[in-house]
């Protein structure tokens, strides 16, 4: 393991973050949005903190609070050790510089009205910087850092293709030479061919000028690819958090271990071999998230206490936390102190002959229960592609 | 307006293809020859299907990825026959089950389409009706094809399908309007009505490009489930390497309105021979393999479908464009057999020369 003694560059805790519901002409409220309810984590100096879940789960919330573009409900953001929660705008403003955002959607980020010498500059005038040979030499500079061309700049946004446009809002987010860059979802919007020299041209920011980043995907694999160290959110929570290595090769918490083995693996035969966590159901709604451990109502390995208990984010590997009664690819050592022992069987499966991938453990045959009719939310189904759902089960026994 | 054919000459006439239409009767279920559709918009004709050739029997899927804008989605409604713009030019031919698709009569293909052949879309808000209940909707497409049944009967079937798409409490969500329903409920509901007159082909463009991970993983397993079940043919179209890799018997890799390689999928991912196709496996990061340092990727962009370099038009993005004298630049390069029966490459390069620079350099880097 490695040892950081560095101070962290962003350091969040117990970060909140509910939206009321108004109805009526008078907008009366009738009830809350929890998007983000109480998360903690922190982002070293030039390390890539990614964070991934479904829609709806508060990924672009925590975002938006990053870059104070909301006000927190609750909770401390603290950039290089300085509480940033509450600045008021104008305290906030040199820090505008620091901590840039660069948002998914690269056609509706960029006003079709300016040119892109205006749209890179902007933040040159906004900030009142003062650039050694001008702005429109900076700018120039900065299309060029970012594979455009110094030409680009008179031209408009519309004259673009997606990740050209991409690469403009790249280009805006450094000008002021930020320590941080928040993004959410940078490359979801662009095909898998511009995402790659997207997230390419991240990485060779990242080690030309030390940059830190925040990067928000809903695709795992871009995720793991881009992170040293990954979040995974779930209604509002932060349910595991840990290095991107360790998170990805045994990765403890149910949610997690379902979303990994959802995604498409770019090799047919493996489809023969794959078996699947198939969480049925969406995720419920974040105005009445479920009580206790909020992955319950999906959960194959929900228990009693998992609906009366919410579940602590706990240190049950070196650097990885996880938020689950039951944790899965627990280390032998840790499982003794996580005191799952007494929590019911759960905890004490064991998976014989290892998995296919990563090594997670399916769950005893009582588990694998069928999705009932009158449920949104279900428990999960274990598929063996285009076999039968249940064959996976006979591989386990209790320990 | 549909053309049967087309003035222009096909720029190549690979052995396949002249075989092929010296063929009268097709032998497969599916069997499009040839395919153009090219649109004549203000700025110049857009070349957006370019001679697209393939087959495919029932029960079996047909993969079709490349970027946006390689002409996927016209490609389908071409077979689809929704190709209604007066300013869209359509030649080839397409023989689904031993009927000409592009010479028969429009009430013809009305009938085939929602009965023989159903599409599922990407986004399915805009393939509902906002207004209407997903119910009356999906009860709509039985009773077109089955003028005879009563309301109650249709509806009871359409209670049934969404049941069979893993819609829960389906006898009340019947009623709910499109709205009612989350993005995932929503293409299950598209699925429902597509395959309720139980088609022989069906064509899912993108269907789970809006939706999260795991809610693709549902509807891939569906699909996969629904054609186990009723041996249909199915064309999925996607930019996503890793779900055609899920479904795909066969591969086709378009690139800007032509195909540039296909054959099993098994071939075209462990052993492509076309540089574009290296380009969309190097450009995705795998969860299956040690993180890669930096991903290959394809610099610039898609061509524009009106003015299409000369040569290969690839050309511009390639990287071994100047490996073949001038070739590349000057001459389009024909579809023909690869290595394996069945894998077909349009590329100048030599194929043991692609074979070797796959082996040598891009191979270790994906
Ligand atoms: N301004 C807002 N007002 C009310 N609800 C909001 C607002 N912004 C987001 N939400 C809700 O908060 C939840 C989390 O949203 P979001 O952070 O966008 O999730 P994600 O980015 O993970 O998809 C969602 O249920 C969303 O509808
Ligand atoms: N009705 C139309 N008229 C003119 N051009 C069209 C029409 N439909 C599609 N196109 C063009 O055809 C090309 C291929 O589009 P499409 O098949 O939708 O691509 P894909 O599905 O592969 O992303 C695009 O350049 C698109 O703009
Ligand atoms: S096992 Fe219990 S605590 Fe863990 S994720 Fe499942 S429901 Fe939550
Ligand atoms: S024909 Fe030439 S330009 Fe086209 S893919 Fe082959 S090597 Fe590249
Ligand atoms: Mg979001
Ligand atoms: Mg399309």
């Amino acid at each position: 393991m490695e040892i950081t003694e560095r101070e962290p560059l962003l350091k969040v805790t117990g970060l909140v973050k509910h939206f009321p519901i108004t109805q009526g002409l008078l907008r009366r409220q009738v009830g809350t949005v929890r998007a983000v309810d109480g998360i903690d984590f922190t982002v070293l100096p030039g390390e890539t903190l990614g964070i991934v879940g479904e829609s709806g789960c508060g990924k672009s919330t925590t975002v938006r609070l990053i870059v104070r573009l909301l006000e927190p409900t609750g909770g401390r953001i603290e950039f290089e050790g300085r509480d940033i929660t509450h600045l008021s705008r104008g305290a906030m403003r040199p820090l505008r510089k620091d901590i840039q955002p660069i948002f998914q959607d690269p056609y509706s980020s960029l006003n079709p009205r300016h040119t892109v010498g205006t749209i890179v500059g902007a933040p040159f005038r906004l900030q009142k910087v003062e650039t050694e040979h001008g702005v429109k030499d900076a700018v120039q500079e900065l299309l060029e850092l970012c594979g455009l061309s110094p030409e680009h700049y008179n031209r408009y946004p519309h004259e673009f293709s997606g990740g050209q446009r991409q690469r403009i809002g790249v280009a805006r987010a450094l000008a002021l030479q930020p320590k941080m860059i928040v993004a959410d979802e940078p490359v979801s919007a662009l095909d898998v061919s511009i995402q790659a020299q997207v997230i390419n041209l991240l990485d060779d920011l990242q080690k030309e000028l030390g940059l830190t980043y925040v990067i928000v995907a809903h695709d795992l694999s871009v995720i793991r690819h881009v992170s040293d160290k990954v979040a995974v959110m779930y209604l509002g929570k932060v349910v595991e958090i840990g290095g991107r290595d360790s998170l990805y090769a045994g990765p403890m918490h149910p949610y997690t271990v379902a979303l990994m083995s959802a995604i498409p693996v770019p090799d047919p035969r493996r489809r023969v071999k794959r078996e699947r966590i198939v969480l049925t159901g969406e995720v419920p709604s974040p105005a009445n998230p479920p009580p206790a451990c909020r992955f319950h109502t999906r959960c194959w390995k929900a228990q009693k206490i998992c609906r009366q208990l919410e579940p602590p984010l706990r240190e049950l590997k070196p650097g990885h936390f996880v938020a689950c009664h039951f944790p899965e690819n627990l280390p032998a050592s840790a499982e003794a102190d996580s005191g799952a022992a007494d929590r019911g069987p759960g905890a004490r499966l064991r998976e014989e002959g290892g998995g296919a991938r990563g090594g997670w453990a399916p769950p005893h045959p009582g588990w694998c229960r069928t999705p009932r009719a009158g449920r949104d939310e279900g428990a999960a189904l274990i598929t063996r592609a285009g076999r039968s759902r249940h064959a996976l089960c006979h591989r386990l026994v209790w320990n | 307006m549909r053309r049967k054919s087309h003035k222009r000459q096909p720029p190549v006439a690979s052995v396949n293809s002249t075989e092929t239409r010296s063929r009268p009767e097709p032998a497969s279920f599916l069997d499009v020859r040839e395919l153009r559709i090219h649109f004549d918009t203000d700025d110049g004709l857009l070349r957006a299907v370019d001679g697209v050739s393939f087959e495919l029997e029932q029960g079996r899927t047909l993969g079709i990825v490349g970027e946006s804008g390689s002409g996927k989605t016209v490609t389908s409604l071409g077979i689809m026959g929704l190709h209604r713009s007066r300013r869209a030019r359509i030649s080839g031919e397409i023989w689904l089950d031993g009927e000409e698709l592009l010479s028969a009569a429009p009430e013809r293909i009305r009938q085939l389409r929602g009965q023989k052949m159903a599409m599922v879309f990407q986004d399915p808000m805009s393939a509902l009706h906002p207004f209407y209940t997903v119910g009356a909707q999906i009860t709509e497409a039985y009773q077109a094809h089955h003028p005879k049944t009563d309301r109650r009967t249709a509806r009871d079937r359409a209670v049934e399908m969404l049941n069979r798409v893993g819609i829960p409490r389906a006898d009340q969500r019947v009623d709910d309007y499109p709205h009612q329903f989350s993005g995932g409920m929503r293409q299950r509901a598209l699925i429902a009505m597509a395959l309720i007159n139980d088609p022989s082909l069906l064509i899912a463009d993108e269907p789970t490009t809006a939706l999260d991970v795991t809610v693709q993983a549902q509807i891939l397993d569906l699909i996969r489930d629904l054609q186990q079940e009723f041996g249909s043919a199915v064309i999925l179209i996607t930019h996503d390497l890793g779900v055609v890799a899920e479904l795909a018997h066969d591969i086709l890799v378009m690139y800007a309105g032509k195909c540039v390689e296909k054959g099993p999928a098994t071939k075209l991912f462990t052993a492509p021979e076309h540089p574009y196709t290296w380009g969309l496996l190097g450009s995705m990061p795998r969860v299956d393999r040690a993180p890669q340092e930096r991903l290959l990727s394809i610099p610039g962009n898609p061509p524009s479908l009106i003015r299409l370099p000369q040569g290969c038009a690839f050309h511009p993005r390639c990287p071994f464009a100047d490996r073949n004298g001038e070739k590349s630049f000057t001459e389009v390069p024909e579809l023909t057999g690869a290595s394996d029966p069945g894998h077909q490459v349009a590329c100048h390069l030599p194929p043991e020369e692609r074979r070797r620079i796959f082996a040598h350099d891009v191979a270790p880097r994906l």
